[in-house]
C-alpha cells in the first residue's frame, strides 16, 4: 500500500490562501510554508550576520583600529551577535525545522495554533529590519548582545532602545512558537501514537520549548526594566541611582544561558533524525536520549551564574554553579556516545548530510571539552571575557548548531522541494566550511589564553599573525557559502527529481509526497510506531542485500 | 563489539585496552609538552598551570578518542559501492550505556573536586572583605566588599598583615592606582615581588575588568560595588594589565602595565614617589 499516489482530488475547492510561490510571502497558516519562511528569512539574516562577522575579522587583521571607527566596531559586534542568535539560529533550529517537521512527527495536519504560528513568524522580519535599519538611522546599539548596564545606559539611547524593542519582538515570537510546540506535541498526537514512540526531534523541541516558555519572559522583563532606566531614568540597574548592575547580569543570564540550549537541543534532535537514516541503523539508546534531553533542560536552568564568575559573586555561589555546569557534560556525553554507537556497525552513506553531522560531532566535542574547563572557577577567572570564550561558544553555536542546520538542509531539501541537491557541491561546501571554521576559531583558544580580550578593535601586536590566520579562516567560511547558494538555487530549478522518499527513511514526513500536500497526507496520517526501525538483526547480517524492514512502505 | 574478521584473532578486548593505554599516554605526553600559556608571574599562576595541564590532558584524551572513534566508524562502516542493506539493528545496550554515563560522571566529579582544591589553594574560598580589610588597615572598614579573590595571602597572618593595599579606580579608558600608604597616584601598577598585594577596586562609570594574563587573575571592576583582588607577584618584569569587559569605544585601548620589581627596587620607586609628609616606611615585612 503506497501512501501518496492518489494525487488528483476531484474538485479543488476555492482556497482562501494564495497558492504557488506567493504563499511564501503571505500570512499563510500552513506549517510547512511557515517553516520554509523561517528557514529562508533566517538564512537571509545569516548572510547579514556573516557580513558583519567579515567586517569584524577585517578589522582584526591588523592590531590597530583602522578599518572602521571604534564605536562603529562596537555596533557591528553587537549586531553580529544579536542577528546570529535571535534572527538565524534560534528561528531556524526551532521555527523552521520545528514547524516543518513537528506536525508530521505527531501525525497532525498542522500546528495546534496555526494563526499564532503565522503571527510568530511575521514578528521576525519587522524586528530584524528594525534592528538593522537602526544602524543606518541613528546608529545601532553598541553595548554587545549582553547589553550590560551601565554601558547600555550610557551609550546612545536610541540605538539601545531599538535593540530592546527588536529583541522583545523576537522574544515574543519565540514564546508564541514555544507554546505552540508544547501544545502540538502533547495534544495533537495521532491516536495510538505514544510519547515514547515520537522521533527524537519532538523530545528535543518539547524540552527546548519548556526552556523558551520558562526563561524568555525573564529576559523580556529585564529588558523592559532596562528600557525604563534608559528612557525614564529609573534606577533598577543604574548604580548612580542606587541600582545594582550585577542583578541585571543574573536576570540576563537566567535567559541567556538556557538560550544556548534553545540553540543546541533542537540541533541534537535534528542530528538524531539524520544519523540513523544515513547510517541505516536504529537510533542507539532512545530512552537514555530522552532522559538526557530532560536532564539538560533541568540543569540548564540552574547554571546561569557561570557567566559571572568574575562579577563579584560570593565563593559558595561560584562553587555551586561550577558543579551544576560541569554535570551538564554527563547527559550531553550520553548523547554523543549514543550517536557514535548509532554509527558503529552501520552502512554509512557519506553524503553531505552525514558529513555535516559528523563535523558537528567533532566541533561540539571540542566546544564541550572547553566548556567543562570553563565551568571550573579558577580556570574561568583567567580566560573569562577573552578570545578563549569566543572560540568556545563559536564551537558550540556555529560548529554545533549551524553545522546541523546545513546537515538538515541537505537531508530535508528533497522533502521541501522534491528535488535532490548536488552531492559534490555539498561535500565541497562541507569541506570548506569545516576547514574554514576550524582555521578561524581554533587559534582563538590560544589568543584568549595568552592575553587577548574579546570585543576589542585593537590588540597587542604580538597577536597579529594568529589573528590573520583566523581572518583567513573567516574568508574561507564566507567562500564556502557560494557553492551552497548555487547548489540550493540551481537544484530547485533543475535538480534531479528526488521521489517521495529518496533516503528510504521511516519517519512520517517521508511517508507522503515531496513536497507534501497542504494537509500533509491524502487520507489518514500513518501511525509510525518505530521511527528508527532500520537495520537487520545481527544474525542475518551480510545475508540479504535488500533494505531492512519494509515498514515504511506498509504505512505502519 | 565486532572483532575484525581480517585481523589475526587478537581478542577485541585486548585491542581496545592497548588503544586506550596508547591514548592515555599520548594525552599525558601532549599535556606535558605543549605549553599554551604565557609566562607565570604570580604565586597562583603555577597552581593555575597545574590545573590547566590536567584539564588539557583529559581534554586531549577525550577529543582524540572520540574523533578517532568517529573517523574509524566512518571509514570502517562506510557504504561501499553496490551495498544496499542496512546495518545491524542494535537499539541499545544497557550495561554499555551505564558505563558511559558513569565514566563521564566520575571524570566530571574528579575535575570538580580537583578544581575546588586548586581554587582553595588560590585563596578563592576565603570569606571576603571583613577580616581582610580590617587587617590591611585600609580606611573603609565597614564598607561591604562584593567579591573577588584573596589569593596568596592565607598562609599565615603575618604575611596577610604585610599585604600592600592599593586602591584601583577604573574609568573610561584607564586604570588609576592609588597607594594609601604613601599617597602615591600612578598610572602604572608597581608591586614588589614576593609580597602580597590587595587591590581594592571600584569603577567610576561602567563595568571594567582588571586582568593580568601572566598572573592568571581577573576581577570585574564594578561601579557602586567595590571588589577586591589579592595576589603575590613572583617574577620581576613588566606585564600588561588588560581591561576585559566591554566598556566603550576605546575598550581595546584600555591597557596599563604592572611592573613587578625586586623589593629593593620597588622600595626605591616607592620612596621617591611618596608624599614627603607621609610615613615612608611601607616595609612592614619583606620576604
Amino acid at each position: 500500500m503506497t501512501v501518496a499516489t492518489p494525487s488528483e482530488p476531484l474538485i479543488s475547492p476555492p482556497r482562501l490562501q494564495p497558492t504557488g510561490w506567493l504563499r511564501y510571502l503571505s500570512f499563510s497558516v500552513d506549517h510547512k510554508v511557515i517553516g520554509l519562511q523561517y528557514l529562508v528569512c533566517g538564512f537571509l539574516f545569516y548572510l547579514v550576520g556573516g557580513a558583519l562577522a567579515g567586517a569584524i575579522r577585517t578589522e582584526l587583521a591588523s592590531p590597530v583600529s583602522d578599518f572602521m571607527a571604534r564605536d562603529v566596531y562596537n555596533q557591528v559586534l553587537t549586531l553580529h551577535g544579536t542577528v546570529m542568535i535571535f534572527l538565524w539560529i534560534v528561528p531556524v533550529v526551532n521555527g523552521a525545522f520545528g514547524n516543518y517537521l513537528i506536525p508530521f512527527y505527531v501525525g497532525a495536519r498542522d500546528m495546534a495554533f496555526p494563526r499564532l504560528n503565522a503571527v510568530a513568524f511575521w514578528l521576525i522580519p519587522p524586528a530584524g529590519l528594525l534592528l538593522i535599519t537602526s544602524y543606518f538611522l541613528t546608529g545601532a546599539a553598541q553595548s554587545g548582545w549582553t547589553a550590560y548596564p551601565p554601558l547600555s545606559i550610557t551609550t546612545p539611547a536610541t540605538g539601545q532602545i531599538i535593540w530592546i524593542l527588536s529583541v522583545l519582538l523576537l522574544g515574543g515570537s519565540s514564546i508564541f512558537g514555544g507554546i505552540n510546540f508544547i501544545a502540538t506535541i502533547l495534544k495533537l498526537r495521532r491516536p495510538g501514537l505514544k510519547l515514547m514512540q515520537l522521533p527524537m526531534y519532538c523530545w528535543a523541541m518539547l524540552g527546548t520549548s519548556i526552556l523558551v516558555v520558562l526563561s524568555t519572559p525573564v529576559l523580556a522583563g529585564t529588558l523592559v526594566l532596562l528600557s525604563f532606566d534608559i528612557v525614564a531614568h529609573t534606577g533598577f540597574f543604574n548604580p548612580t541611582l542606587g541600582g545594582n548592575v550585577v542583578v541585571y547580569q543574573h536576570l540576563f543570564w537566567f535567559y541567556s544561558h538556557p538560550a544556548v540550549y534553545i540553540m543546541v537541543l533542537p540541533a541534537f534532535g535534528l542530528v538524531s533524525e539524520i544519523l540513523p537514516v544515513h547510517a541505516r541503523k536504529p537510533l542507539f539508546g532512545y530512552v537514555t536520549m530522552v532522559y538526557s534531553i530532560m536532564a539538560i533542560v533541568v540543569l540548564g536552568l540552574v547554571v546561569w551564574a557561570h557567566h559571572m564568575f568574575t562579577s563579584g559573586t560570593p565563593p559558595w555561589m561560584r562553587l555551586f554553579f561550577t558543579i551544576a555546569t560541569a554535570f551538564i557534560a554527563v547527559p550531553t556525553g550520553i548523547k554523543f556516545f549514543n550517536w557514535l554507537a548509532t554509527l558503529w556497525g552501520g552502512r554509512i552513506n557519506l553524503n553531505s548530510a552525514m558529513l555535516f553531522s559528523c563535523g558537528f560531532i567533532v566541533n561540539f566535542v571540542l566546544g564541550g571539552i572547553t566548556g567543562v574547563a570553563l565551568a571550573q572557577v579558577p580556570f574561568d577567572i583567567h580566560v573569562h571575557d577573552t578570545y578563549f570564550v569566543v572560540a568556545h561558544f563559536h564551537y558550540i553555536v556555529f560548529g554545533g548548531s549551524v553545522f546541523v542546520i546545513f546537515a538538515s538542509i541537505y537531508h530535508w531539501y528533497p522533502k521541501f522541494t522534491g528535488r535532490l541537491l548536488n552531492e559534490d557541491l555539498g561535500r565541497l561546501h562541507c569541506a570548506l566550511t569545516f576547514i574554514g571554521f576550524n582555521l578561524c576559531f581554533g587559534p582563538q583558544h590560544w589568543l584568549g589564553l595568552n592575553g587577548m580580550p574579546r570585543r576589542v578593535a585593537e590588540y597587542d601586536p604580538q597577536f597579529t599573525l594568529i589573528n590573520q590566520i583566523s581572518s583567513v579562516g573567516a574568508l574561507l567560511m564566507a567562500i564556502s557559502t557560494l557553492p551552497f547558494l548555487w547548489n540550493v538555487i540551481h537544484s530547485a530549478i533543475s535538480g534531479p527529481v528526488a521521489g517521495d522518499n529518496p533516503w528510504n527513511a521511516l519517519t512520517p514526513e517521508w511517508l507522503t509526497s515531496s513536497p507534501p500536500p497542504v494537509e500533509n497526507w491524502i487520507g489518514e496520517a500513518p501511525l509510525v510506531e518505530e521511527p528508527y526501525g532500520y537495520g537487520v538483526p545481527a544474525e542475518q547480517l551480510d545475508l540479504a542485500a535488500t533494505t531492512g524492514r519494509d515498514l515504511w512502505s506498509s504505512g505502519k | 563489539m565486532k572483532s575484525g574478521s581480517r585481523w589475526v584473532q587478537i581478542p577485541s578486548a585486548i585491542v581496545t585496552l592497548v588503544i586506550g593505554m596508547i591514548l592515555v599516554l599520548a594525552g599525558i605526553w601532549i599535556g606535558h609538552n605543549f605549553n599554551l600559556l604565557p609566562v607565570d608571574a604570580s604565586a597562583n599562576a603555577p597552581i593555575y598551570d597545574e590545573l590547566f595541564q590536567v584539564l588539557f590532558t583529559i581534554g586531549t584524551i577525550l577529543f582524540i578518542g572520540i574523533v578517532g572513534l568517529l573517523v574509524f566508524s566512518l571509514i570502517r562502516f562506510r557504504r561501499r559501492p553496490g551495498q544496499l542493506g542496512d546495518g545491524i539493528a542494535m537499539e541499545g545496550n544497557l550495561p554499555l550505556e551505564i558505563f558511559w554515563t558513569a565514566v563521564p560522571a566520575v571524570v566530571v566529579l574528579f575535575v570538580g573536586l580537583y578544581s575546588y582544591d586548586i581554587y582553595d589553594r588560590m585563596g578563592g574560598m576565603v570569606p571576603l572583605a571583613h577580616d581582610h580589610m580590617a587587617m590591611s588597615g585600609a580606611a573603609s572598614g565597614e564598607e561591604r566588599i562584593w567579591g573577588g579573590i584573596s589569593s596568596g595571602s592565607i598562609e599565615d597572618t603575618a604575611t596577610a598583615a604585610a599585604a600592600l593595599p592599593i586602591d584601583v579606580t577604573a574609568m573610561q579608558f584607564a586604570f588609576l592606582f592609588h597607594y594609601p600608604q604613601g599617597d602615591i597616584i600612578s598610572g602604572e601598577l608597581h608591586v614588589p615581588a614576593g609580597r602580597p598585594v590587595t587591590l581594592r577596586m571600584e569603577a567610576k562609570d561602567v563595568i571594567h575588568a582588571f586582568w593580568v594574563p601572566e598572573f592568571r587573575l581577573k576581577q570585574d571592576v564594578i561601579p557602586g560595588q567595590p571588589t577586591q583582588l589579592s595576589f603575590t607577584a613572583t617574577r620581576p618584569g613588566r606585564y600588561p594589565i588588560v581591561c576585559a569587559e566591554l566598556c566603550g569605544p576605546y575598550h581595546g585601548g584600555m591597557r596599563s602595565t604592572v611592573v613587578v620589581e625586586e623589593s629593593d627596587a620597588w622600595e626605591a620607586w616607592f620612596s621617591s614617589n611618596a608624599k614627603p609628609e607621609t610615613d615612608v616606611t611601607p616595609s612592614v615585612a619583606n620576604a
